[in-house]
């Protein structure tokens, strides 16, 4: 099979089958690692380390990471045509049988359950992506003190930036995230850590 | 500029500038598709991460596909999605060709201390925000407590959730039909 269309074929089958975001490719990634040796699970895990650094769907950057190391640019695009197909096909289906049932009262009656249930998923995932930004797991699992493991000054950088969002509702997220970037490197040159 | 150009621009802009996958992409798209374009309402994206969260592929890329397809068809469901991917394959190509060992430049780490902490306060933000919208009375708020409780302490699929809570809603609103207004 050539090299193009299997890399098509194998990301296909890792975008039809993780259901829930970028990091449950993961385990799918993992078994191509393994099956085509196409990269080490080392490579891998230096992978989701680069994709976490970089703007952009992690499951998109991971697809054009492998699709790049294994076939070049075309690698690249065809591993992410592959992994966004069946999503594309299975949305477009789901929105027009919605559009339809829009009206329906027992389609809004779910939608009021099942909007509660969203808001909690994404509630707890909002708590992991604050664990990572402001908490030192290394330093906990290592000492078990939980006040030692705090990052302060990330702490304190997110309670300013959070001021700022809700006194600035205006202004562009971006904006928040390129002085989180500035703040950090200012910080880094100051302290000299 | 055609509708198309605009949304191919509107998600390549939040896929350029989204730090850390699906999640934090809410704030930009919150900007970018209900305040800035009004294609969506806020329950409207919710519904879409809902949906998005329980189907296969990648959250991100289900729900631009959701919102291209109700402005403009499939097709603009193509433009949104090949918007939403671009900037990262572009990026991650350069990367790739460029810079061994990006992650491992001091610069990129300082500038990512910084960013990190900055992405939590947006998506708090974010969160604050939907809940307001899809918290209007006792029972979503249990729902989602019981929700945010059973995703942290066990390993139920996200699909369960959705699909219970989609039933639960149906009986508690079918169960009070005589109410005047939903």
């Amino acid at each position: 099979m050539p090299l193009l269309l299997e890399l098509y074929l194998r990301f296909f089958y890792v975008g039809l089958f993780s259901v829930g975001g970028g990091l449950a490719t993961l385990p799918f990634l993992r078994e191509m690692g393994e099956k085509t040796q196409w990269f080490t699970p080392t490579q891998l895990s230096d992978l989701v380390a680069v994709s976490e650094s970089t703007p952009g769907p992690m499951g998109i950057n991971m697809a054009t990471y492998v699709g790049y190391t294994t076939a070049g640019i075309p690698g690249s695009i065809v591993a992410v045509l592959g992994e966004i197909a069946p999503a594309l096909v299975i949305i477009v289906l789901i929105s027009r049988v919605l559009a339809k049932f829009r009206s329906n009262k027992y389609v809004d009656y779910a939608f009021y359950g099942l909007r509660a249930a969203s808001t909690g998923l994404i509630a707890v995932s909002c708590l992991s992506v604050a664990q990572l930004a402001l908490f030192k797991t290394d330093v906990f699992s290592a000492t078990g003190n939980f006040f030692a493991a705090v990052n302060y000054w990330a702490l304190a950088l997110a309670a300013v930036i959070f001021v700022g969002l809700r006194v600035f509702k205006k202004v562009h997220p971006i904006v928040f995230i390129a002085l989180g970037a500035a703040a950090g490197i200012a910080f880094h040159l100051v302290s000299g850590q | 500029m055609t509708e198309l150009f605009r949304l191919f621009l509107a998600f390549a802009k939040i896929g350029g500038f989204t730090f850390g996958g699906g999640l934090a992409m809410l704030p930009m798209m919150q900007r970018e598709i209900v305040e800035h374009h009004g294609w969506a309402t806020e329950n409207e994206l919710i519904d879409y991460y809902a949906i998005g969260q329980c189907t296969p592929g990648i959250i991100a890329v289900n729900v631009a596909t959701f919102i291209g397809t109700k402005r403009k068809g499939v097709i603009g469901g193509i433009f949104a999605t090949l918007g939403v991917v671009t900037p990262s394959v572009i990026i991650i190509t350069l990367i790739a060709v460029c810079i061994q060992n990006f992650q491992d430049v001091p610069a990129v780490q300082w500038a990512f201390s910084g960013i990190r902490p900055a992405v939590a306060a947006l998506v708090l933000d974010a969160v604050l925000k939907i809940g307001k919208k899809s918290l209007t009375d006792v029972f979503t708020v249990l729902i989602f407590l019981a929700v945010a409780a059973l995703s942290l302490f066990t390993s139920i699929s996200p699909a369960v959730f959705v699909l219970v809570a989609g039933v639960l809603g149906i009986l508690l609103k079918g169960g009070k039909q005589h109410a005047p207004s939903a």
